[in-house]
């Protein structure tokens, strides 16, 4: 039994935009017997913070090609990439590398 | 799998360091720590600079910043290498210009004031002068933007040197010091003209060829400026990534022979104003990264293919095309990076001085005169055979006859009576004597266009909403060469048209 755990998230580059233009989220993720990884993550901001156009922020399991994403500051293909598991009071960055949002 | 992949990386030291722990991965598979990364950002920067020596210390040099996170990136290198206790300082002299492209997307003038307000504010806090131009402005400039001027000598790579050593001599004090930025007053934009230039926009069908001619705007506004306010250089801040796509993306609009000039490390095709890229060593994550970290200031403005589909125009194809195949080839970027390194224009020597031999929008050499059997004239001909009415409009398309040029088709114009159908230009009027008038301006045009320029103006439902200058230099060209045939009888040719 894991339970909740406080994220910092943060979009930039761009992909605010997607969000109502807010750059900064300070969310809570509801306690489950798992612990969090990223693809929940993922699903769960698809799900509850994505404001519009799905296809531009996430692809398949993963985020769209061109999105970088920081776990505390450091790339996470270096921490696992999707099957990094989250602790409370991680922050989390995804900055849109792209032109078109 | 998973806990070996965790064991792995968690574990991974920076390759340079080797002692503290790595947070990004550069290309494939090299890891840096954060303060590895940072020594090699900025050195990157200054090596590049270093190692093409095109800049001269004392130099003025206008930064070309859009906003966005290459190009602010650009700025802070600039002001990390310019201050004073960087060792081997930067040697220039720094000034930026900031396009406002808000009519362009149809923003309203208290957004655009916004946006610019932003920008503003970070300018001020580099203090260097700051240029804010609305892209109206295009539609005010003079037509010598468009023509050719002579190239500044070329100065051997001694003289490089021996300017940097006179430069620490001297200590630098008889070269113009940083000006002091002047008040400015954000421009006011007359409503008239955003109307004029989202009609011009208007009258582009595709998004494709929309994002071509906002390009080419930008350009003349950006080397006007430096050209006005005496900067001899243009810096640009197109990333790795960036430059990437922007080759595969030249291939596909037909713009191969210019392919060395629109990614290279410098572009002359200006003459006096030479276009800069120190930012095309980095890729876009390296940008995003080290702009999180240090927190560099960028504004996100939405362009005209925000939020668009894949398939919305050529360009948005090819940088999702590049971008997916980035995630599973990290090398793709840098591959297609080095191989536009090896680039290099095809010289030519022309006869004609005048600069009648560029293109009159994106001002390369123009690649459009070539013999019979060439793909080139199978679309002429394709194009004739299903487009005008107008036999006249076909011989405007064919490439500019010239004189010895034995397989150059005279096509006898049916619907007005000289044999060059231009003739009507002399008279001033534009396409006054044929009755469908409305096509053969733009085959007219076309002549003086390279092939993709004549693609993107074909993509134009009327050319009549170019700007000023860019029609007048079309009627002055065309009256000139139409002039230049005419005599080209008594003239004496300098031997390479096989006399």
């Amino acid at each position: 039994m894991a339970a909740s755990i406080a994220i910092h998230l943060e979009f930039g580059g761009g992909a605010e935009l997607l969000f109502n233009g807010v750059k900064k989220h300070h969310v809570t993720l509801p306690s489950q017997s798992e612990p969090w990884d990223m693809k929940q993550l993922l699903v769960w901001i698809q799900r509850n913070l994505l404001k519009e156009r799905p296809e531009l922020f996430v692809q398949g399991d993963s985020v769209r090609p061109g999105i970088l994403v920081l776990i505390n500051d450091a790339d996470w293909e270096l921490m696992g990439e999707l099957d990094y598991q989250l602790q409370d009071q991680d922050n989390v960055v995804f900055i849109s590398t792209l032109h078109g949002g | 799998m998973a806990a070996l992949l965790l064991f792995v990386s968690v574990s991974k030291k920076c390759v340079k360091c080797k002692e503290a722990p790595a947070a990004l991965v550069i290309r494939a598979g090299d890891a840096y720590c954060r303060l590895c990364f940072k020594d090699f950002f900025i050195h990157k920067f200054k090596a590049v600079l270093g190692k093409n020596r095109i800049i001269f210390p004392g130099e003025k040099v206008l930064l070309a910043v859009s906003g966005g996170p290459s190009s602010c990136s650009m700025l802070r290198q600039v002001q990390e290498g310019l201050s004073q206790k960087a060792n081997k300082k930067l040697r220039f002299v720094p000034g930026v210009a900031f396009i406002d492209e808000g009519a362009a997307i149809g923003q309203s003038v208290e957004e655009r004031q916004r946006t610019v307000a932003e920008l503003q504010a970070v300018f001020q806090a580099t203090g260097f002068p700051f240029y804010i131009l609305p892209l109206e402005q295009v539609l005010d400039l003079p037509a010598s933007v468009v023509a050719t001027n002579p190239s500044p000598s070329e100065q051997p790579a001694s003289a490089y040197k021996a300017a940097v050593h006179h430069f620490v001599e001297t200590d630098g004090s008889n070269f113009p010091r940083p000006q002091e930025p002047k008040k400015t007053l954000l421009p006011r934009v007359q409503e008239s003209h955003t109307l004029m230039l989202q009609q011009l926009l208007g009258s582009v069908k595709t998004l494709t060829a929309r994002e071509e001619l906002l390009n080419t705007l930008r350009q003349h506004l950006l080397v006007h400026t430096a050209r006005t306010e005496g900067y001899s250089k243009l810096m640009l801040g197109d990333s790795c990534t960036r430059l990437a796509v922007k080759l595969l993306t030249s291939i596909s609009l037909g713009r191969g022979a210019q392919l060395a000039q629109d990614t290279g490390f410098s572009d002359s095709r200006y003459g006096d104003i030479i276009l800069v890229r120190p930012m095309r060593d980095y890729s876009a994550k390296e940008v995003a990264y080290y702009n999180h970290l240090f927190t560099v200031p960028y504004v996100v403005i939405p362009s005209v293919d925000t939020k668009t589909v894949d398939k919305a125009s050529i360009q948005r194809l090819t940088e999702s095309f590049v971008t997916k195949l980035q995630t599973d080839f990290p090398s793709t970027v840098s591959t297609i990076y080095r191989t536009s390194e090896k680039l290099q224009t095809a010289c030519r020597k022309r006869s004609g001085a005048d600069g009648c031999d560029r293109c009159l929008l994106c001002l390369c050499s123009l690649d459009t005169a070539v013999e019979a059997a060439s793909a080139f004239q199978a679309t002429l001909i394709s194009d004739q055979l299903s487009g005008s009415k107008c036999l006249r409009g076909s011989a405007a398309e064919t490439p500019r006859p010239e004189p010895g040029r034995p397989e150059s088709p005279p096509l006898t114009a049916q619907c007005c009576s000289s044999a060059e159908g231009r003739g009507c230009g002399r008279a001033g009027s534009d396409g006054g004597c044929c009755s469908s008038a409305k096509l053969p301006e733009t085959t007219r045009l076309k002549s003086l266009l390279c092939y993709s320029c004549a693609l993107t103006v074909r993509d134009m439902s009327t050319v009549n909403h170019l700007p000023q200058y860019i029609l007048s230099e079309a009627q002055r060209r065309q009256r000139r060469s139409q002039m230049r045939e005419e005599i080209s009888d008594f003239l004496l040719d300098d031997g390479d048209e096989g006399n």
